[in-house]
């Protein structure tokens, strides 16, 4: 565990020593800052209507911003040769793959905090309850936590972070979809697919500060399922 | 220390490496010799437990790689043609978290990496960004890495591989000094840039080792007796009878016609495969022939030649034309 640690450490501080960290969690608190004033403040609505709907749109940034920085995680090192560094250290495969992971999740949680004016704006200024903006935080954070996750499960199946990102993006998007298909066909596939959407039926409780543990599982189960894939393909390469 | 036996490794279909078999004392340096392509980098990563054998077993320090790759892991320092180095980092930092990542307290690493870099020559360098450093110090930073933690055995892959040759120089005493303390595996597909360094030399043809001996017993079991090199003043329309001259020496394997080896009207030059020294033969022969010699020399028996012969399929000298 001590070592996943050291491996979280060096990735978080790669993250603010080149311009990848910097310029996607710039980039998302952009676009959240424009969508905050777009979808929330320019409607006229209720303030917790307009928490809602801030959260609703700054999943999707998380969910892309999650990708953006995971895509580098494994692709980058197994470009550069760093990779065999890490492979031949007394490390097993699920450290390396934890310390990867910590520090994406720790980027997520920056960016995170770092979009907590916004609903501290309504908070202040409307009639928002903390419960609603912590239970909408968590739900962003198990997203994020997930997509991080997928993001870096792509990342492991290539030495190119373009391939990592499309491979990632397919991914979410395909999960995304679910609950479309899950209207287009019959049960009990249907109720099978819209409980595994990534988004829809899982996030929206979440976006409305209900906080269920149905959705709570469901998002932890992704990420680890997609974290125990990474760990796969890592024990398999070093058959190849 | 590492005991090899009918190692393969196959990517897919193909085999790289295999079957190929060797055992390496503790404290030897060994010299991996191949040309490109011979399996010399992925026998390395087997050894360093980059990549698991397909088949056949190899341990260290009677370890199997299979069974227990964590801990042959600790007893490893591997460098990869490519160094691993992580260039936003400074050589101090660098060198703290590779020798944490090998399970060692950080606390020991602060003592460790100054005394690991003042070995190595890094301290000038030893705060400064990695993106920052020639290509001599970052092969050097990458063997710092390898050797930090202390390990019993240290695998260099190509280490020499785009040095100037004054760094070419440092390597090899760095080499030599880390033999000092360690088993060392260096690879190469350059003879001369190990063959000083190594006690002993594995030559890896199509991923078999197809000779392992020192640098003369290598020359000696593989090229036989000794090359002379001659030039005799004569006509071109004379080397078919110099030649049956020269053959006609007791001893002389073969013996042949080569490029002139001086300027000039009317020179020929030749070379003869022996199996002992009959330079004083030759001359009392030619002169007997009437065919002045003007000048006569042994050649040693070069390892290159031994090396192109094992690694490459193709007989030493074959570049040179033969009048038969």
């Amino acid at each position: 565990m001590s070592r996943a640690v050291l491996i979280a450490r060096r990735e978080l501080s790669a993250y603010f020593r080149s311009p990848l960290g910097s310029v996607v969690i710039a980039s998302a608190l952009l676009l959240d800052g424009i969508l905050f004033y777009w979808r929330s403040l320019s409607q006229r609505l209720l303030s917790g209507e307009a928490l809602a709907e801030f959260f609703w749109w700054t999943s999707g940034v998380t969910i892309t911003a999650a990708l953006f920085l995971a895509m580098r995680l494994v692709a980058e090192e197994r470009q550069t040769g760093t990779f065999t560094l890490l492979n031949t250290a007394p490390l097993r495969e699920w450290e390396i793959i934890l310390g990867k992971y910590l520090s994406v999740f720790a980027m997520v949680l920056i960016l995170q905090l770092l979009s907590l004016y916004m609903p501290l704006l309504l908070l202040v200024n409307g009639k928002v309850s903390l419960g609603h903006i912590a239970v909408g935080y968590l739900g962003e954070v198990l997203l994020g936590g997930a997509a991080a996750a997928i993001g870096l499960f792509a990342s492991t199946l290539t030495r190119s972070q373009l391939v990592s990102i499309v491979v990632g993006a397919a991914i979410v998007v395909v999960m995304l979809v679910f609950w479309v298909l899950a209207q287009a066909i019959d049960p009990p596939l249907n109720k099978f697919l819209a409980a595994a959407a990534l988004h829809h039926a899982n996030f929206r409780p979440f976006q409305f500060g209900i906080l269920e543990l149905g959705a709570t599982a469901y998002y932890l189960s992704v990420a680890y399922l997609f974290l125990l894939g990474a760990v796969k393909i890592l024990e398999a390469r070093r058959w190849r | 220390m590492i005991e090899i036996q009918e190692l393969c490794k196959y990517y897919g279909q193909r085999r790289a490496i295999g079957p190929l078999s060797a055992r390496i004392e503790k404290g030897e340096v060994i010299g991996l010799l191949g040309l490109n392509g011979a399996g010399k980098t992925t026998t390395l990563r087997v050894l360093a437990c980059d990549l698991l054998p397909s088949s056949g077993t190899v341990k260290v320090g009677g370890i199997d790689v299979v069974e227990r790759p964590e801990e042959v892991r600790r007893k490893i320092g591997y460098l990869s043609d490519r160094p691993p180095l992580y260039d936003e980092m400074r050589v101090r930092e660098y060198l703290q978290f590779a020798y944490e990542l090998r399970g060692k307290s950080s606390a020991d690493g602060k003592k460790r990496v100054p005394a690991v870099a003042e070995r190595l020559g890094l301290e000038r360098v030893i705060d400064d960004p990695v993106f920052s450093l020639s290509h001599g110090y970052r092969q050097r930073v990458g063997i710092a890495q390898a050797v930090v933690h202390e390990p019993e055995l240290v695998v260099l892959d190509e280490p020499i591989s785009g040095l100037d040759p004054v760094q070419i120089v440092e390597m090899r005493a760095l080499v030599r000094q880390l033999g000092e303390t360690h088993t060392v595996i260096v690879s190469s597909h350059i003879l001369s840039e190990i063959s000083e360094t190594c006690d002993r030399l594995l030559v890896l043809r199509d991923g078999v080792i197809v000779a392992s001996g020192t640098e003369e017993e290598l020359s000696q079991s593989l090229l036989e007796g000794i090359r002379i090199e001659l030039t005799v003043r004569a006509e071109s329309s004379d080397l078919a009878r110099i030649l049956g001259v020269l053959r006609a020496i007791p001893d002389v394997g073969s013996a042949g016609a080569i490029a002139a080896l001086e300027r000039g009207a009317r020179v020929q030059s030749f070379e003869i495969q022996a199996k002992r020294d009959v330079r004083e033969q030759v001359g009392v022969s030619l002169l007997q022939a009437g065919f002045p010699l003007l000048a006569m020399q042994r050649t040693e028996s070069e390892l290159e030649d031994v090396f192109l012969r094992l690694a490459g399929g193709t007989r030493p000298n074959a570049a040179k034309s033969e009048v038969s």
